[in-house]
């Protein structure tokens, strides 16, 4: 029945079997959903999580057995245990919470800089024809520039400082999410645009309720990459630029175990180094993946 | 208003739904110009439900595109009654990121109804679509019927919130069903006539089934080809039976006529 403020008329009702046939349809017609149980998750999980485990375990042993029998100098290969012993003495008095904080604070900062310079860049350059024949190949080409290149450039401008830092994490980041963006807006299938115009999406409502969703696969995707290159350039000017005000990083513990000439304290920095990338992916950005890709119907192989 | 209406005038508040008048359409420029449009006439009255027919490449969907402001004619006037035609596309084109519900509730929010009006709004025209119980699901759980019927609630949406008395609600459809199987198409069909009659909107639907354009319409428009031209119109309107057979016949009959004079050209 409608209701008196209804946008509809009162119909007489249509005959049951058509109704009948339809909702027939509907059952046979919608795609078997499969439902994840409980279980079924934590198999999955275990499926996903147990490979990459085994596999750094089985290095650990062949890395053991490499160091027992002693083909090279312990200054060249060090044992498992001591570089765990580098990073298990340095956490009770809280040095290690510190090269990390250091390191991934900057590394979040320069990121979220990076998102707010690329985000706007990348839409210009999807939607503005002379931005993109003009910047588009800049910023392509800026992506394939190793950004430790910046990292003298950048000192003699800055000296020092964290703004140098940001500099070089900036010119690593921001390449590879504006392309990613561009790239997401590139594939979204050119009916949602005229959808959202006929539906009266003017500019801006356009921007915010089509380009920007329909683009968000193709933009996670930058970002995984960008926060990938924000980490390795943060990491190169760590390992450059040295300076008491710039305070203690994991580039900077890397350093020193260079110039100490210590190589279990290098390997302990470079495995740091490697998990805190690789954590912040799997923490922060698969799941994200993995919740966009799942919504839209797309989450195949992940 | 909206930026895709402003690229041609203001449109005259007129008794039609829609009229175009002498409206051409012209593709490229000099020796390549290619003529989609010449000289068309057509009305559609409030309420009235229009079946625009005609092989392919007759201009059926640029003239619903104009119609729709997605394109501007290079010749000729379109008067509207409304603010913003609703438009339905061969495909559902559904926001594969919203759930069927937020579908619909974009199409309102983006026609600027209060925020505290669009849920129950939204329930109302998934209900009218018999969709009731499946606002939650995103467009790839749903079957090819189910998305074009989210997409015709969507569709209605942005058409009827704006029917004030001095405007009348207008849906162009543009062969919505063709890419449906048979039974679903069927079953759609008598869905459509039953909402249409429900929501009093004006129609008009692009097809190239003849058979479909008299089942459904008032009112049968047969186009020709390069250039879209109108040729003949037919009132079907309540045909049944075998009245219904030899009016499929007529058409299909003149169709087939327009269709071989592009052999001997």
């Amino acid at each position: 029945m409608p209701r008196p403020d209804s946008i509809l008329r009162e119909v007489k009702p249509e005959p049951e079997t058509d109704a009948a046939v339809g909702a027939g349809l509907d059952a046979l017609d919608i795609p078997a959903a499969h439902a994840r149980t409980g279980r079924a998750r934590v198999r999955g999980f275990a499926r996903r999580a147990l490979p990459p485990l085994v596999a750094i375990a089985l290095l650990i042993v062949v890395w053991q057995v490499l160091w027992a029998l002693a083909i090279w100098p312990e200054y060249q290969l060090p044992a498992p245990r001591d570089v765990w012993a580098q990073i298990a003495e340095r956490i009770p008095n809280g040095e290690i919470a510190g090269f990390l904080w250091v390191s991934v604070h900057r590394a979040v900062i320069g990121f979220l800089i990076a998102l707010a310079v690329a985000v706007p860049l990348g839409l210009l350059i999807a939607n503005v024809k002379v931005f993109r024949r003009g910047i588009g190949p800049l910023v392509s080409g800026l992506q394939s520039l190793p950004s430790v290149a910046w990292v003298p450039a950048a000192i003699l401008w800055f000296g020092l400082t964290d703004p140098a830092v940001y500099f070089v994490v900036l010119l690593g980041a921001v390449p590879s999410i504006a392309n990613g963006l561009v790239a997401g807006i590139d594939q979204i299938p050119p009916i949602l645009p005229r959808v959202g115009k006929v539906l009266g999406a003017g500019r801006v409502a356009g921007v915010r309720h089509i380009l920007l969703p329909a683009a968000l696969p193709g933009f996670l995707a930058g970002l995984k990459q960008g926060w990938a290159f924000s980490w390795r350039s943060l990491m190169a000017a760590e390992l450059i630029a040295q300076s008491p005000q710039l305070g203690a990083g994991l580039g900077q513990f890397l350093h020193n175990g260079s110039s100490l000439n210590d190589m279990s304290m290098v390997m302990a920095a470079i495995l740091l180094i490697f998990f805190v990338g690789v954590g912040i992916e799997l923490l922060v950005f698969r799941p994200l993946e993995r919740a966009v890709l799942h919504a839209r119907g797309l989450a195949g192989a992940l | 208003m909206t930026a895709a209406l402003e690229t041609y005038a203001e449109p005259v508040v007129t008794e039609h739904a829609v009229r175009l008048a002498g409206v051409g359409k012209t593709f490229g420029h000099g020796r390549r110009a290619v003529v989609a449009l010449e000289e068309v006439d057509l009305e559609v009255a409030p309420g009235e439900f229009v079946c625009l027919v005609g092989a392919s490449g007759c201009g059926k969907t640029t003239v619903l595109n104009l119609v729709a402001g997605l394109d501007k004619p290079t010749e000729g006037v379109i008067e509207l009654n409304t603010a913003r035609p609703a438009v339905m596309f061969q495909e559902a084109a559904l926001m594969p990121w919203l759930t069927a519900a937020r579908n619909v509730e974009l199409a309102l929010r983006l026609a600027g109804v209060p925020r505290s009006a669009r849920r129950a709004r939204t329930e109302e025209l998934l209900s009218l679509v018999r969709l009731e119980g499946v606002g939650d699901k995103r467009p790839h759980e749903l079957s090819g019927g189910m998305r074009q019927r989210v997409a015709l609630a969507r569709a209605l949406a942005s058409a009827l919130h704006q029917s004030t008395s001095d405007s009348t609600p207008l849906l162009l459809m543009d062969e919505p069903f063709s890419a449906l199987d048979a039974i679903t198409r069927d079953v759609l069909q008598a869905e459509l006539l039953r909402i249409w009659r429900a929501t009093g909107t004006a129609v008009l639907f692009v097809t190239h089934d003849v058979r479909e354009a008299i089942r459904l319409g008032q009112r049968v428009v047969l186009m020709s080809s390069r250039p879209g031209r109108v040729v003949e119109q037919w009132d079907v309107d309540g045909l049944t039976g075998p009245e219904e057979l030899t009016a499929v016949e007529a058409v299909n009959a003149r169709l087939r006529e327009v269709i071989s004079t592009h052999a001997a050209a």
